[in-house]
């Protein structure tokens, strides 16, 4: 009988080796499918009892933070409301995160790596979240919101040297105080204008005229053109087989670029794209980053990409169904983000060095320990200096005395481009926008602006906000 | 060393895992460490001692390590149950005190255990009636759909996990007697010996009783815990592994047959496939939320877990008593809770305590003089052991989950003082095994 009891002391070894065998498959080799099921709620759950960090301005005022309900779970207060739902977003329970909340999720739970969670649990420091500190102006962002009145549209501002951003308005914005209310959301996400959407980094606008300023650098730093090179600007004119008006069908004949561009002739910038190629435009597109999703730490689905929409989608310069003519002055089915149309002045600004957009700053813990500080990031040399120089100069003549002159500013020169694109001609109706930078000759700040479906021009409506902007972040 | 001091020294492991339990329990919960933890502790050893000190005095033979393994199971399950309640961990103190007095009482006055013998046909109709109790209409009781437990006034108790020693004392003896005319195979068929007709009618009779346990009390975890000793000491007595192959055909097709009538035992194996799916998930009854909770719970844990206390227990709800997100933790699915807090290496220690437990058996079985001591001894140890398996095997979902309780370990008094029984009987074995003769 000892052979055979020992024989089932071996089964049950077996057993209890299965047991542990399973237990293994749980805690280690599908514990990540576990975690992930969408049954499960325990993530949420433990995440609700972490003291969120806060989300802070550049000057340090709190834009977020979480305060203790019942129960000791958290909730998410914003402080200064619709002033920066966009692009702080929001965080809660159930409807999950948005924007930089979602982001910057990890460092806000101080989610560490696992060597890092270990030496917290044994030294029993409970998890907590670490504050972003962002690279946001809260006045100037009052002010652009001031500035943008009740039009729907787009502020961005940033520095050319850093690619930090100081300004992002999306008008109309929305409380996310008001989301903790159940139903809140869907009725949001249904309302008119879409105020959910941040229009700085997804919205896609017609550039109009601004993009003449791509076009311009595409000619010049190729060499097939320079500032001074003359080219017909009689208006109408065929391009592409079709043909094209200046603005009020003003006929200017033969003129240099500097002057065409101060003046925002269509004939002539259309030219131009088409004597430079689709090929050369799509390369220098690229290199100020369309066709990508726009460079800045927000979440992928809040990142558009700019570019020439068809019916069927995104087409390259180089697609038979694309007028490079048309798209060269900003039209011809070209849709841009506010924000990429800013990186376009943003590097002509940096001696033609373009930097990653950030809204980030730095993470700080709850000692006021810098955890991580996001440095400035190059993100391609778009053009040589010298004609990052050149095209400055003739932004800097549109603002002193062409199309951009409502958004000088009393002691610092200014460089600029407005852009109108027409959508009813009838009733005056267009999305006005404006690209530029300030002071001319030392660059602190970029700007660029966008209007939807209001009357008047670029420069008329545009300009004047970049205006207001650029001179509260130059105080 | 003798026995006796071997066995004092390993139950201080016990006391000190027992006080710092509760001290990283009390850290957690109220962020100061009050000597209540070191009082618990105390006490825990002074109860421990007590049993030590009449274990010395009755059977100085025996087995030494037996009793600290359960001293530190029982402190491991207290401690888990003061971290979900302290209320239930006093209750559960106090069935283990009462489980420590059936212990004494036991291995005082069975010192001599062979008279179990003599009223084997008793013991097995005590063991029966015990099982089917719960169906008896004014005190049997269903929970989630089996029928388990027994209330009498304010006592409840789950009479099977007494009936399971009963069972066994009366296989043990039983087989005692058959077994070598078991042994004698029948005509051959081949190169295959088939055992006799008239041989096979004991077995008949065990697996109609399983069989009747699924039927009447709905449990398949029991019913497979019962099966599985009967084969376990049939298997011992002959050595003979036709009768098992035989048995778990025979098992294996009635339990087949009947979960699919009996509609408690479907819905368990139904979540026990696809515990994810939703209406599963949703449904009230015979669902799967417990299961998919269980391996929620375990995948938290991972390999170190999240340390005593840590566990993410009740959905925030500001009130009092927020639902449970882990239900059951305090029986059933205390070892998704340990999983939990104390990782897959905590996991793994408290099943190699079972483990343990086991083995010790095992060698009382294989030291033992006569035949009856040795089947009993194994018997016990393998009973023990199937439940282990029946029930961690259903919380990790190897197997369909069952309502059988984690020995020593989880809240419940029948189990408490019945498994008490099941050490005293093997202490006392041990004891004759080991005496110097």
């Amino acid at each position: 009988m000892n052979s055979s009891a020992f024989k089932l002391y071996a089964v049950i070894v077996l057993l209890f080796a299965s047991l542990v065998a399973q237990t293994s498959r749980w805690t280690v080799f599908e514990a990540e499918a576990l975690r992930d099921n969408s049954l499960n709620r325990r993530e949420l759950l433990a995440e609700q009892k972490i003291r969120r960090g806060r989300v802070l301005a550049r000057d340090g005022q709190v834009l977020a933070r979480s305060v203790e309900g019942r129960g000791g779970t958290f909730s998410r207060r914003y402080p200064l409301g619709e002033l920066f739902a966009h692009p702080v977003g929001y965080s809660f329970i159930d409807i999950s995160r948005y924007e930089l909340e979602q982001e910057r999720n990890d460092e806000l739970t101080g989610e560490r790596d696992d060597v890092g969670s270990i030496v917290d649990q044994l030294s029993g420091r409970e998890r907590e979240g670490d504050d972003v500190r962002t690279t946001l102006d809260v006045d100037a962002q009052r002010i652009a919101f001031g500035a943008l009145g009740d039009q729907r549209g787009s502020v961005v501002a940033m520095e050319p040297q850093t690619g930090r951003i100081r300004v992002m308005a999306s008008n109309p914005s929305y409380d996310p105080n008001a989301l903790r209310r159940s139903g809140a959301f869907k009725e949001l996400s249904g309302a008119a204008n879409s105020p959910l959407l941040n229009r700085a980094t997804v919205g896609r606008y017609p550039p109009g005229s601004t993009f003449k300023v791509l076009t311009a650098v595409a000619a010049i730093d190729s060499g097939e053109f320079s500032e001074n090179s003359v080219v017909d600007g009689s208006s109408p004119k065929t391009i592409s087989g079709a043909p094209l008006e200046n603005f009020s069908n003003a006929d200017y004949g033969p003129i240099p670029l500097t002057l065409a561009l101060t003046k925002s002739v269509n004939t002539v910038w259309a030219q131009v794209g088409v004597d430079v190629g689709g090929a050369t435009m799509q390369r220098y597109m690229e290199r100020f980053g369309f066709y990508d999703r726009v460079e800045v730490d927000l979440p992928d689905g809040q990142r558009g990409r700019s570019g020439v929409y068809k019916r069927d989608g995104l087409k390259r310069m180089t697609d038979d169904s694309v007028d490079v003519g048309r798209v060269a002055i900003g039209q011809g089915d070209l849709l841009a983000s506010p924000l990429q149309m800013a990186m376009v002045a943003s590097a002509v600004a940096n001696d033609g060095t373009l930097m990653k957009p950030t809204l980030t700053e730095r993470v700080v813990d709850r000692d006021g320990r810098t955890v991580e500080r996001v440095e400035p990031e190059e993100l391609s040399q778009v053009m040589r200096p010298a004609t990052a120089n050149t095209v400055g100069d003739m932004m800097a003549s549109v603002v002193r005395e062409g199309t951009g002159t409502a958004a000088a500013l009393a002691g610092f020169p200014v460089a600029g481009k407005t852009g109108t694109a027409e959508l009813n001609v009838a009733q005056g109706i267009n999305q006005p926008s404006f690209i530029g930078f300030a002071p001319r000759d030392d660059p602190k700040i970029v700007v660029a602006v966008s209007l939807e479906n209001v009357q008047g021009t670029g420069g008329e409506v545009a300009a004047p906000i970049a205006k207001q902007v650029m001179e509260a972040l130059l105080r | 060393m003798s026995p006796r001091n071997r066995e004092l020294l390993a139950l201080i492991p016990a006391g000190l895992l027992v006080t710092a339990g509760f001290a990283a329990v009390f850290i957690q919960q109220d962020e100061l460490l009050s000597n209540v933890s070191l009082t618990y502790g105390a006490i825990f050893l002074a109860l421990c001692f007590g049993a030590h000190v009449i274990v010395r005095m009755t059977l100085p033979h025996a087995d030494p390590y037996l009793f600290p393994i359960v001293a530190v199971l029982a402190s491991v399950g207290l401690v888990m149950i003061y971290r979900i309640d302290d209320e239930l961990a006093r209750e559960q103190a106090q069935w283990y005190v009462v489980g420590l007095v059936v212990f004494a009482a036991t291995i005082v006055w069975l010192r001599d255990y062979t008279v179990l013998e003599r009223y084997r046909y008793t013991i097995a109709l005590a063991g029966i009636a015990l099982l089917v109790l719960p169906r008896v209409p004014g005190i049997g009781a269903q929970v989630n759909g089996a029928y388990l437990g027994v209330n009498l006034g304010p006592v409840s108790f789950q009479p099977a996990e007494l009936a399971k020693i009963a069972i066994v004392i009366f296989l043990a003896s039983y087989l005692r007697d058959t077994r070598q005319v078991l042994v004698q195979g029948g005509r051959r068929l081949g190169r295959v010996q088939l055992p006799r007709l008239k041989d096979l009618g004991p077995l008949l009779v065990v697996w109609g009783a399983a069989m009747l346990l699924l039927v009447f009390i709905r449990d398949l975890g029991s019913s497979l815990m019962f099966f599985g000793a009967f084969l376990a000491l049939l298997y011992v007595a002959t050595s003979q592994l036709r009768w098992v192959v035989i048995g778990l055909g025979m098992f294996f097709t009635g339990a087949w047959f009947f979960t699919a009538t009996v509609g408690h035992v479907q819905g368990r194996i139904d979540a026990w496939r696809d515990p994810f799916d939703p209406q599963l998930y949703e449904a009230k009854v015979s669902g799967s939320y417990q299961i998919a909770q269980s391996l929620f719970a375990q995948a938290d844990g991972g390999l170190f877990g999240t340390g005593f206390g840590q566990a993410q227990l009740t959905l925030p709800c500001g009130a009092e008593n927020c639902p449970r997100i882990l239900p059951a933790a305090d029986t059933d699915l205390i070892y998704a809770l340990i999983t939990n807090e104390l990782g897959l290496f905590g996991a793994a220690a408290v099943i190699g305590l079972y483990l343990m437990f086991a083995q010790r058996g095992f060698k009382i079985a294989m030291l033992a003089g006569d035949a009856f001591s040795k089947l009993l001894a194994a018997g016990l140890a393998a009973v023990f052991a199937l439940q282990v398996f029946v029930i961690v095997g259903g919380v990790t979902k190897l197997i369909p989950l069952t309502g059988v309780t984690m020995p020593f370990v989880s809240y419940g008094g029948s189990s408490i003082v019945a498994n008490f029984v099941l050490l005293a009987l093997l202490l006392t074995v041990s004891n004759r095994a080991r005496a110097p003769r």
